[in-house]
């Protein structure tokens, strides 16, 4: 571990000094508004998926009951669902109001592509020893694979944590085994993104040795040029072709947001992994 | 006086010379013993304020250092006050007494009580059974008596002697009961209330002639208890018996519940509290497994599990809790023409569409619940698929991209050095 730290400090050693924008201040703030209301929904909705299980009963009892539990769960459902509606009224806007470019297709889209599918493979041929390593664009497939798992994530678990929390009213148009599969529906999928957030996505965009401890990208909203063209070389390539390399320049993070992060960060991958721990013993027991 | 001659009588009787004596040999000896009575008894027999003489003295005492003085004033207000001392301490005459006095057989005048107690679970018992619950000898008041040790309110402490000594409940194998009680909803209503009408100890299992509830004759044996409840809850009682849990008892079914199955005997709670609430469902679930098994997949048993929030549906709450019916039943809870109303009770806006949501779901079974099944099947596929897939994924990479870095470290070391 304090071997990566000192090579991570010896790559900021050798850098050029300058910083590249990858996130804009909005990005941040819903990147954050996601994690915080994530961890929240993880929080208090593992004890009841295992409800029989000694810390379930515990962590109810800490937080104020079952009764506590439920109110939180359902405060951050609303706030994680009002983050969702304004990413799609972005996303809405920006596409097909404004008619913005690039937003359905094109390197900067998280829409899928062929190239994503050649990544991959490609990719699996370099950890095992059989190719190059692949040329990432500015959104790599593992990247939009997160994104779509959310997205999909959030209309799936929303719309049955909905349909359960206003049963009566979705009874009027659902079949009557609905209002019993949504809970089946909720738990699975929730089940599913806390194990994918809490270990795939913590390693892949974090604890990998490339971004270890974590990438800091997604706090800051800069990263060097080397990380840049390391991590996302076809990006850097095409920019410089471009000539729009400059235009994307930026400052270099502070000093303050760069510790503030890195605790904010350090705090949510714990809960995670905590949150992540208590579910495999619950599951496996 | 006629009272006093006859317990003589008996006393008399029962000497040995009866049982040689013939007929008419027994009527000369009655006549002869009366008239003995008329002419003597009073010369001999003064009332209760000669013996009081000495034994009105608080402080006596015998050779062993007991107590032998006896309150004049409480023995005459007691139930027994209008007898004379050897109505009962039958072996003496005359002043002054022999020093060895016969024990007091209370079984003389009280023989129905005295065999009832003969065949009860106490009847073996080396304490005097008649004064270890209706209190000292000389201080026994009707049980309409406050004072009386076996007045309703005074039952419990009195049974609680010995019942609530944790010895005495190992070395007979009983459970402690008497604490369980006091906290109970009968005991509440006794010790706070002071109900008269609250169930206390004899009100379940009888006085005098308490049996084990494994006798079959026991009012607390298994078949008895919902009649022996029934004496006070009757309403009750009747609802229960309509219902298929008393029809099983009634047909002999010992493994169908009676009420203290899911009340327990002693620890009776309100069934509307908290405790009683958490503990109820594995009770019913001990019998139904695979209901109880279903429940647990579902929200209701999700939430009730977790502490604090005892308000979602258990057993009783849907199926009715002693007029348990079938489903097809029309007067069931759970009957389809019923059901808006159950789930209505917790549920404001519940309609007819609504009560299809099945609380007993399983999606394990596909016969039964297909839609579900592969609802799960496909969700449980997806999650496996996904998290297998990019587990490999990830192991890989980390592997390769580790790998990558102690070589780029190690050749850029070679360079730099």
């Amino acid at each position: 571990m304090l071997d990566l730290e000192q090579e991570a400090a010896a790559r900021q050693a050798k850098s050029s000094g300058r910083f590249f924008m990858r996130f804009t201040r909005e990005q941040r703030y819903m990147h954050a508004v996601l994690f915080t209301s994530f961890l929240g929904l993880a929080g208090t909705g593992l004890p009841l998926r295992f409800s029989d299980s000694i810390w379930a009963r515990g962590l109810a009892k800490g937080v104020g009951g079952f009764g506590a539990i439920l109110f939180f769960h359902k405060f951050f459902a609303v706030v994680l669902s009002i983050a969702f509606l304004l990413h799609v009224k972005e996303i809405f806007q920006r596409g097909i109001m404004h008619r913005q470019k690039g937003v359905f297709w094109g390197p900067n889209s998280m829409v899928a592509n062929w190239k994503d599918v050649k990544d991959l493979v490609a990719h699996l041929r370099w950890f095992v020893g059989l190719g190059k390593r692949p040329q990432f664009d500015r959104y790599a497939y593992w990247e939009k694979f997160d994104y779509w798992a959310v997205f999909w994530g959030m209309i799936v678990i929303g719309f049955s944590g909905y349909a359960m929390w206003f049963a009566p009213f979705f009874a009027h148009f659902l079949p009557g085994w609905a209002l019993n599969a949504v809970l089946v529906i909720h738990s699975e999928e929730g089940l599913l993104a806390i194990l994918f957030i809490f270990s795939i996505h913590f390693v892949n965009t974090h604890l990998r040795p490339d971004s270890f401890p974590m990438d800091m990208v997604v706090f800051t909203g800069v990263e060097s040029e080397e990380e840049f063209k390391h991590k996302r070389p076809m990006e850097y390539e095409r920019l410089v072709k471009e000539g729009k390399l400059e235009a994307r320049l930026g400052e270099a993070p502070q000093t303050w947001l760069v510790n503030f992060s890195r605790v904010v960060g350090t705090i949510a991958i714990l809960i995670g992994l905590t949150l992540l721990v208590l579910t495999l013993t619950a599951y496996f027991s | 006086m006629a009272e006093a001659a006859k317990v003589i009588r008996i006393q008399r009787a029962g000497e040995p010379a009866r049982n040689v004596a013939q007929k008419p040999m027994r009527i000369v000896l009655f006549v002869l013993g009366f008239f003995a009575l008329l002419l003597c008894g009073p010369a001999r027999l003064r009332a209760q304020s000669e013996c009081l003489a000495c034994h009105g003295d608080a402080s006596m005492t015998d050779t062993n250092g007991h107590s032998i003085a006896v309150d004049g004033k409480v023995f005459g207000e007691s139930i027994h006050g209008s007898l004379k001392c050897n109505d009962c301490h039958a072996n003496i005459k005359e002043y002054p007494h022999p020093e060895q006095v016969a024990k007091v057989e209370c079984k003389n005048c009280h023989a129905d009580q005295a065999s009832a107690l003969a065949g009860s679970v106490h009847g073996d018992s080396k304490d005097h059974p008649c004064t270890s619950c209706h209190g000292s000898a000389h201080k026994i008041f009707p049980k309409t008596d406050s004072r009386s040790a076996v007045y309703p309110l005074n039952v419990p402490n009195t049974c609680g002697q010995c019942h609530s000594n944790e010895g005495m409940a190992k070395k007979h194998g009983l459970a402690s009961v008497y604490p369980k009680y006091i906290d109970s909803i009968h005991g509440f209503a006794l010790s706070k209330e002071g109900l008269l009408v609250a169930a206390n100890c004899q009100s379940c299992h009888g006085s005098h002639n308490i049996l084990s509830h494994k006798d079959p004759k026991s009012p607390t044996f298994k078949t008895n208890i919902p009649n022996t409840c029934g004496q006070c809850h009757a309403k009750i009682n009747d609802d229960y018996m309509s219902g298929a849990h008393g029809k099983g008892v009634a047909k002999g079914d010992l493994k169908a519940p009676v009420c203290t199955d899911c009340h327990t005997a002693h620890e009776i709670l309100q069934p509307t509290e908290a405790a009683f609430r958490m503990q109820s469902t594995p009770i019913c679930g001990s019998c139904h497994t695979d209901k109880l098994s279903t429940y647990h997949d579902t929200f209701h048993s999700q939430l009730g599990l977790l502490g604090g929030y005892v308000e979602t549906a258990r057993c009783w709450d849907c199926h009715g809790a002693h007029k348990i019916l079938p489903a097809s039943d029309p007067r069931s809870p759970i009957n389809k023409a019923n059901l808006v109303a159950t789930c209505g009770a917790c549920h404001k806006g519940a309609n007819v569409s609504f009560v299809q949501y099945q609380p007993h779901a399983n999606a394990r079974d596909r016969k039964l619940n297909p839609e579900i099944y592969f609802v799960r099947l496909f969700m449980n596929l997806l999650l496996a698929g996904t998290l297998t897939f990019f587990i490999i994924h990830t192991i890989l990479w980390l592997i390769r991209a580790r790998y990558n870095q102690i070589k780029e470290k190690s050749q850029g070391g070679g360079k730099n050095a």
